[in-house]
């Protein structure tokens, strides 16, 4: 029998065959992670509220955004730079909080009152009753609705950044960060949740001025 | 002398290739695993705004999209320059939101269901008057949890 050799096989190029599919892949993958403002709607009440529970006009933090993206806050003429300051001061409610005693705050009368509740740590505190309600116009543009957003929730994250540091030496974004772990730091982290409860109700848009 | 003509007729031995296609191969798996092809594409311009305080969606496989923006310049003859609502490959009014959130929810598992972020990609220059339009919808569509999808910045004053 004759013995033939089999030759081996030119496998040369096969480093090209797999380059052309890597750059395939590498063209056609996508590895943006999407970022954004987390928000939740209100959900529809089942039955219409007859009459929904009164709340004092001295615990609502007004913000109003026209067709034109100009911004009126308790009923002041301000730009978007000086709305986060602002915010935080109404939130507060009170320069020494959360030290008060007063809980109609009546030495501050255009700032919310109080009231005393459970929060896990600290126990009994007295906490702010804010609300800020946001209107917007149909005119309005998504990009200023988005910035006004953004100064509100940033006003919270401060004022709990803040909170934070001062009682626990943590700011608030750390607690979170570690939270996950420890029950403890996760009790931590309600606590000062709970004192600064984001609170941003959207009222029913109107339809003044702009097209759509 | 003798030195250098000895170095000269010693030709370096090529460096092996031969470890290459693993190398190569390597990396192909590696991309191949991680890509996630895009679904969609887009027929709205999609110009995001920016913001400081964005958090990371987490989880992709929980997150639905919907775009509002002009129609893209190749689409504008056929329909026109108002802003309009994507969702998945087509063009939609208000009212398929309410289908579109039914549709997304049968395609995740039941205790996935209540888990799902929408997120809202709209042109900035887009008018609120849509966008209102659209989160009615959505709270008609028991679909609560939202995100206002922005680029993170440092400053936003401009």
């Amino acid at each position: 029998m004759a013995k033939r050799e089999i030759s081996e096989i030119n496998a040369g190029s096969m480093a090209d065959i797999a380059f052309l599919l890597l750059i395939f892949f590498l063209v056609t993958t996508t590895m943006d992670t999407d970022t954004g403002l987390i928000r939740r709607l209100p959900a529809i009440p089942d039955e219409p509220q007859i009459d929904p529970p009164p709340i004092k006009k001295r615990n609502i933090f007004e913000v109003l955004v026209n067709a034109n993206d100009q911004l009126l806050v308790e009923g002041e003429y301000m730009q978007i730079t000086e709305l986060r300051a602002k915010a935080k001061e109404f939130i507060k409610s009170s320069p020494n909080f959360p030290s008060v005693v007063d809980v109609t705050n009546a030495s501050n009368p255009g700032l919310p009152e109080f009231k005393s509740e459970e929060v896990p740590v600290f126990g009994t505190m007295l906490l702010s009753k804010q609300i800020v309600s946001l209107q917007n116009d149909n005119g309005t543009s998504y990009n200023m609705y988005v910035k006004v957003q953004n100064e509100l929730v940033a006003a919270y994250n401060e004022l709990r950044n803040e909170f934070a540091l001062q009682k626990f030496g943590k700011t608030y974004t750390e607690l979170v960060q570690q939270s996950k772990g420890s029950e403890a730091i996760k009790e931590k982290m309600r606590a000062v949740k709970k004192v600064y409860p984001q609170r941003i109700s959207e009222a029913e848009p109107k339809k003044i001025g702009g097209d759509e | 002398m003798s030195k250098f003509r000895k170095k000269g007729k010693k030709s370096q031995p090529a460096v092996n290739t031969a470890a290459l296609p693993d190398i190569v191969f390597m990396l192909l798996f590696f991309f191949m695993v991680t890509t996630v092809m895009r679904e969609t594409s887009l027929k709205v311009v999609n110009k995001i705004p920016s913001a400081t305080e964005v958090a990371k969606l987490e989880k992709k496989s929980l997150v639905s999209y919907i775009y509002i923006g002009k129609p893209i310049a190749a689409l504008e003859d056929a329909f026109g320059s108002a802003p309009r609502i994507q969702l998945n490959d087509a063009f939609a009014s208000k009212e398929d939101i309410l289908l579109f959130v039914e549709n997304e929810k049968l395609d995740r598992s039941e205790q996935e269901r209540n888990k799902i972020t929408w997120s809202l990609k709209v042109d900035k220059n887009t008018k609120m008057g849509i966008v209102t339009d659209v989160k009615q919808e959505l709270r008609k569509a028991d679909a609560l949890k939202l995100n206002y999808s922005s680029k993170a910045t440092d400053n936003i004053a401009n």
